[in-house]
């Protein structure tokens, strides 16, 4: 079992979208919670092997795309005011706008801006410049939430005093509420984050069906899906079990 | 950034663990993670096992897309 293979399982894709294809009759919207989602869903044509009957809405996407103007021009300020300071920042938000500004073009104009894979990179950091404040910009779900509580932890216990975190985590539940509060968007049904579920519990996503009787189900996204950039490719379009995990 | 991708453990020291990650060794924390030992899959993200994968319940789903699958 290697948690991957196995689930591209192209004839039960096949056969899952013919019973779809079937037993749809009325229009529903579904809306998918995580930007893997929208990748896998874009990637392996998923949109357009599904019946028109069925709508594939995009929803809050990811941390980095919520992430206001306002908190990335503090950090492009912070980096401006304090050069002795060394960020530390995921890679994908280098290059999201500010108001005038990314990221990616302060560090182009002197900024000590680092990308690490893992909070535990500034923590690395930390240790290796005693002398300087090390700053994490830390963005996230509720799935990177706890890898930054968990470094913290560590720092504390090595007793680092060098390391800051700018804490921008978010929550999905209440920005599904309120989506549906809203009511701006007709949402039958929703698809909820496999990597965030695996952190909170499927029940944080109960009060959908009993707040608003809307169904919804947790799903993960193909790994490879959101490890490559080539969902342009046609030739690599192909209906696969979109899961690896839950 | 919310990538979450299965690894297996080959190593473990205190609460660091190396894995192997689609034939790439990688060092990860096993510090949001209780009860998990060599051999297992886990989910990573960020450098932190979040969950270990469950064989039976992954049989289970195999089986229900098997069991769609046939006519």
């Amino acid at each position: 079992m290697k948690y991957i293979d196995e689930f591209r399982a192209r004839k039960g894709a096949q056969a899952i979208i013919g019973r779809i294809r079937e037993v749809s009759k009325k229009p529903v919207n579904i809306m998918e919670i995580c930007g893997t989602h929208t990748h896998s869903i874009s990637r392996y044509g998923i949109r357009e092997a599904l019946p028109p009957t069925i709508r594939l809405i995009s929803g809050p996407g990811c941390p980095v795309c919520v992430t206001s103007a306002s908190d990335i021009n503090r950090i492009i300020e912070f980096s401006r005011s304090r050069e002795d300071a060394i960020i530390a920042t995921f890679g994908d938000m280098m290059r999201v706008p500010g108001s005038a500004s990314t990221l990616q073009e302060q560090r182009a104009k002197g900024g000590d801006i680092r990308v690490v894979y893992s909070p535990l990179g500034a923590l690395e950091l930390a240790r290796a410049n005693p002398e300087r404040e090390v700053v994490l910009y830390a963005v996230g779900f509720e799935t990177t939430a706890p890898t930054v509580a968990a470094t913290i932890m560590s720092a504390k216990e090595e007793g680092l005093k060098n390391l800051s975190v700018l804490s921008l985590h978010k929550l999905t539940p209440p920005a599904m509420r309120a989506l549906l509060d809203a009511g701006e968007v007709r949402i039958d049904g929703f698809i909820a984050p496999g990597h965030v579920t695996a952190i909170i519990g499927a029940l944080a996503y109960e009060f959908l069906s009993t707040d608003y009787h809307s169904p919804c189900v947790v799903a993960g996204a193909d790994r490879r899906a959101s490890r490559h950039t080539d969902a342009r490719n046609p030739a690599r379009r192909g209906p696969v079990r979109n899961r690896d995990r839950i | 950034m919310c990538l979450g991708i299965p690894g297996r453990i080959m190593e473990i020291k205190g609460e660091t663990a190396t894995a192997d990650v689609a034939g790439t060794r990688k060092e990860i924390s096993l510090r949001l993670l209780d009860g998990a030992g060599v051999g297992d899959f886990v989910i990573i993200h960020a450098g932190f096992a979040i969950e270990k994968l469950d064989t039976a319940r992954a049989l289970e789903t195999l089986k229900l897309i098997e069991e769609i699958t046939r006519p």
